[in-house]
């Protein structure tokens, strides 16, 4: 059959071009055999590009087709629709990756940058030369969707999900539902109560006839994959029936035990059986196991005495309940910044150093007739603690604190008409509808407004007054005053709960530790897990309007995928040519989720539990298993592209990075501008457990000088166990370099999660000038390898 | 009156050599402030050590008039609290250097009779002496 194959150089409008020559790439594709029709356009992914495409395909009669341009993880779903509505298989389209991996990280050096585009554009071309069509299997999906948390984002995808005819299980981890928003005093910018606009909505997601609510409820592992999940869920016992409580507090009035209350953020106590809230939805008292002084009527029991309606039952345990959904909503949400990480603020040893949240209860409760404790009237806020502040690791800003001190400070105004509000912040961000005007409403009514950081905070000994100084950075003064009482404007940082749903699930988190979207413009809730989206702060600091439209529009993706009833799978997959496989069955064992079975003569995948790893592929002696997509011919090829033309004397690694964190992340330093060696040339592989020894070999015969293998850290990994495999593969690959004596240390592997951006420069830098001291490896020594190979293994 | 800062290129020159000899981005600095009020000298400089680096960052070279540079302690307390992480140490050094480098203005020792040597604070004489190297 004749090949047919077009290449399509993008200028992405300067940010390729201005670095890379295109022409000079699209020339030298046109030399590349069996490439028809090259063009160089300005933006591949507009209207003109696609439509170049298809003209070509049609006109021309392309069967392959080769974009080089950003990176796969961007715009490969474009390309491959593009080729699929011009009658090709999907997988006819593969993209060259000359933006992250050459434009952007080599910026300083265009020579180096356009050579290395042209080698990444050639193993473009040489890998999809020989690639077979690949047909997706699908599968059903059902109506079923596991929503995790309950503030305001889990309770609007829920209501979204269920008002639309879906199943949800609604899973929250303390005993009431509302999340943060349900503790706060009134929401900007119009100053509504925000318990007055939140419980109409919790008293649906508790009537609502399609939403099963599990307060008090802890995930505690889930698996499977989209149409498939699986999650166990620990409810822990309240001791009281809901169903049976009237909510009479008498239980409360008799109980000795006093605690701190965790809804006034610890300025008040509770008693050991208490509500929740005021507002709290379910409308039940709770025992806290912990606090009470037994469970058991010899212990106290004062409060089973004192219940009419006998709700109280000490022999309550803990439920197991096990839900199959076919997504996942992650709405986990944030902690506040825990101000103690400042010490030289003082938070924790002053009495008048609180933080935003306290402050919010101390207004909620002064509204009900219960002061928390004493105002002042010379109040200062002080903002970006925790937030804007790499000292602490947040280098972010959170989004919401400047207007909600305008909202506390405004409040405060209104309570105490002779209070002294003062705001000291760095940048006054006010980007939201309504909020300039706000931000003008509270100058208006005496709010002051001063741009300076303070350094420290000291406790005057005598009154206890808090003694700041500020440099006001507009007029250049210090300021040095006492203040009643300081409030700090605390950040948002991912919840613990947040943290852990994302190592259960597996989902990227960016390098501010935040839920990491799909795409950061076009798939805000989508994650790198299909089926499983995010709302609100789990995915960054954002306010209530934004977490509510994102939850809404978590909903909708999340029904997009159900409504169909059949969900297309990944289509890599590991397969068996049957001409090869001699039935040794020694693949078996190798694969970590036990997809291969040897019911026949031959190996046989199950595709349904198959992950695409590739970590079979080592354990077959004839090459037999193969990897759709990512096949062994296509790999082969693609070695051979990077190390064409390599001259005596050029120093070159190849990088076999794996899909899901170190393309990601040589992706990401690309998009920062981060520069690494040029030398480094990357190969995309769903894992690296995918290289068996021969590949990376090869490599070394082809005149590689070094190799480094990048895979997930474990907690993040797609696969179960792949760095065991890795490290076989390379311990067997090593023996052989020092046999044929080469500097076995030119091998490096390394475990990556997206964020190490720093990391990831360092290592592949170590290794590109390790290899660049070592020098070429001489040809004599290098062309036995393979050899070598067979004796070691043998 | 107000002060008309002409930018020239000159300016962007002198931030330049005062990014490279210190090491720093210092256009990175978004004038929050902290560092003058965790500075212990501030009180007692001329200008304060966040206007150090905004005269910097425009590239103003009369910040190698300041007596603030002079006065810094070397504490690093503006270091290890700046929320960019710019080293404001090693900024104030390397204007101190600029000054340094023109090698004009030595002590000479042998002027100095021994009561005299008696009574300098030992960072003084060090100081002084480090022109001799600077």
């Amino acid at each position: 059959m004749s090949k047919k194959i077009g290449v399509y150089v993008c200028h992405c409008g300067g940010n390729i071009s201005d670095t890379v020559d295109v022409e000079d790439v699209a020339k030298y594709a046109e030399k590349q055999g069996d490439v028809v029709v090259v063009r160089s356009i300005s933006h591949m992914c507009s209207e003109e590009g696609q439509k170049a495409i298809l003209n070509d395909i049609k006109e021309e009669g392309l069967d392959k087709v080769v974009v080089s341009a950003c990176s796969p993880q961007f715009h490969g779903p474009t390309f491959r629709k593009v080729v699929e509505k011009a009658g090709l298989n999907p997988a006819m389209v593969e993209m060259a990756n000359i933006r992250e991996q050459s434009a952007w990280p080599h910026f300083n050096d265009k020579k180096a940058a356009t050579e290395k585009a042209k080698r990444l554009t050639k193993a473009a071309i040489d890998d999809i030369r020989d690639r077979e069509p690949v047909v997706p299997e699908k599968m059903k999906i059902g109506r079923n969707v596991l929503v995790i948390g309950a503030g305001i984002a889990g309770i609007q995808a829920s209501l979204d999900l269920a008002d639309s005819g879906f199943n949800v299980y609604l899973v929250e981890k303390k005993p009431a539902i509302g999340g943060h928003m349900a503790q706060l005093s009134r929401t900007f910018p119009t100053n509504d109560c925000a318990s007055c606009i939140l419980s109409p909505k919790m008293a649906d997601v508790v009537e609502h006839p399609n939403i099963h609510l599990y307060t008090y409820s802890e995930i505690e592992s889930i698996d499977g994959t989209i149409g498939n999940f699986t999650a166990k869920i620990k409810q822990k016992p309240t001791y009281v029936d809901p169903s049976r409580c009237t909510a009479c507090a008498s239980c409360t009035e008799v109980c000795p035990t006093l605690v701190s209350d965790e809804n006034n953020e610890g300025l008040s106590l509770r008693k050991a059986i208490y509500l929740p809230s005021r507002i709290a939805v379910p409308h039940s008292y709770v025992l806290d196991e912990d606090a009470c002084l037994g469970l058991q009527p010899i212990a106290c029991g004062k409060c089973v005495d004192a219940c009419e309606a006998n709700a109280i039952n000490y022999e309550q345990k803990p439920k197991h309940i096990t839900v199959k959904a076919d997504t996942i909503i992650v709405a986990t949400g944030y902690d506040i910044f825990d101000a103690k990480r400042k010490p030289q603020y003082g938070y924790g040893r002053y009495t008048n150093v609180i933080n935003a949240l306290e402050m919010e209860r101390m207004i909620v409760e002064a509204a009900e007739g219960e002061p928390l404790r004493p105002f002042g009237k010379k109040i200062a806020f002080i903002q970006c603690v925790g937030s804007r502040d790499i000292t602490v690791g947040n280098p972010y800003c959170s989004r919401i604190c400047c207007m909600y001190a305008t909202k506390l400070s405004m409040l405060l105004k209104g309570m105490i008409p002779d209070a002294d509000v003062t705001v000291f912040y760095t940048d006054l961000r006010s980007f939201g509808k309504g909020y300039e005007e706000y931000y003008k409403r509270a100058q208006e009514m005496g709010v002051r407004y001063i741009r300076g950081r303070p350094g420290e905070l000291h406790e005057n000994p005598k009154n206890k007054k808090i003694k700041m100084k500020v440099e006001d950075t507009l007029t250049r003064e210090i300021i040095d005053d006492e203040y009643d009482l300081v409030v700090l404007s605390v950040g948002l940082e991912p919840s613990k709960g947040t943290k852990e749903i994302a190592q259960m699930l597996k989902i990227p988190q960016s390098s501010d530790r935040f839920l990491q979207e799909a795409h950061p413009k076009f798939r805000p809730v989508d994650t790198a897990i299909d089926g499983v989206f995010i709302a609100g702060t789990a995915q960054g600091p954002k306010d209530i309007p934004d977490t509510v439209a994102q939850a809404g529009a978590a909903a909708a993706r999340a029904i997009r995928m159900m409504n169909k009833g059949e969900f297309v799978m990944d289509p890599v997959k590991a397969f068996v040519h049957e001409d090869l496989c001699e039935g040794c069955g020694d693949c078996v064992s190798a694969c970590p989720v036990e997809a291969i079975s040897m019911a026949g003569p031959l190996a046989e995948i199950n595709s349904a539990v198959c992950k695409g790893c590739g970590s079979c592929i080592s354990s077959c002696p004839t090459e037999a298993i193969d990897l759709r997509l990512f096949s062994n011919t296509g790999l082969r090829d693609e070695i051979n592209g990077v190390l064409d033309g390599k001259q005596e004397g050029e120093n070159r690694v190849v990088l076999f990075a794996d899909d899901m964190c170190t393309y990601r992340l040589a992706d990401g330093v690309g998009t920062a501008k981060m520069e690494y060696s040029s030398d480094v040339y990357i190969i995309r592989v769903p894992s690296s457990s995918r290289v068996t020894p021969k590949f990376i070999l090869e490599a070394f015969e082809r005149g590689a000088d070094a190799v480094f293998l990048g895979e997930c850290e474990g907690p993040v990994s797609p696969y179960p166990d792949t760095a065991t495999p890795i490290q076989k593969n390379i311990s067997v690959a090593k023996r052989v370099l020092e046999k044929a004596g080469i500097e076995p240390d030119r091998i490096v592997f390394s475990q990556f999660v997206t964020v190490m951006y720093k990391g990831f420069v360092s290592k592949v830098n170590n290794l590109a000038a390790l290899s660049k001291e070592y020098g070429n490896i001489p040809e004599e020594k290098r062309k036995g390898l393979l050899k070598l190979l067979e004796e070691v293994e043998g | 009156m107000t002060k008309v800062i002409k930018v020239k290129k000159r300016n962007r020159e002198f931030l330049l050599k005062t990014e490279e000899m210190s090491g720093e981005h210092i256009t990175m600095c978004e004038q929050c402030g902290i560092c003058t009020t965790s500075c212990p000298m501030a009180e007692d400089m001329d200008i304060s050590p966040a206007s150090i680096i905004h005269l910097v960052q425009i590239g103003d070279e009369s910040v190698l008039d300041s007596t603030a540079i002079w006065l810094c302690a070397s504490c690093y307390t503006c270091t290890v609290r700046c929320p960019r992480g710019i080293d404001l140490a090693a900024i104030t050094e390397a204007l101190r250097q600029q000054t340094l480098r023109k090698s004009i203005d030595y002590i000479d020792l042998k002027s100095l009779d021994r009561e005299e040597l008696e009574e300098l604070p030992a960072i003084a004489l060090v100081s002084a002496l480090r022109k001799y190297t600077s």
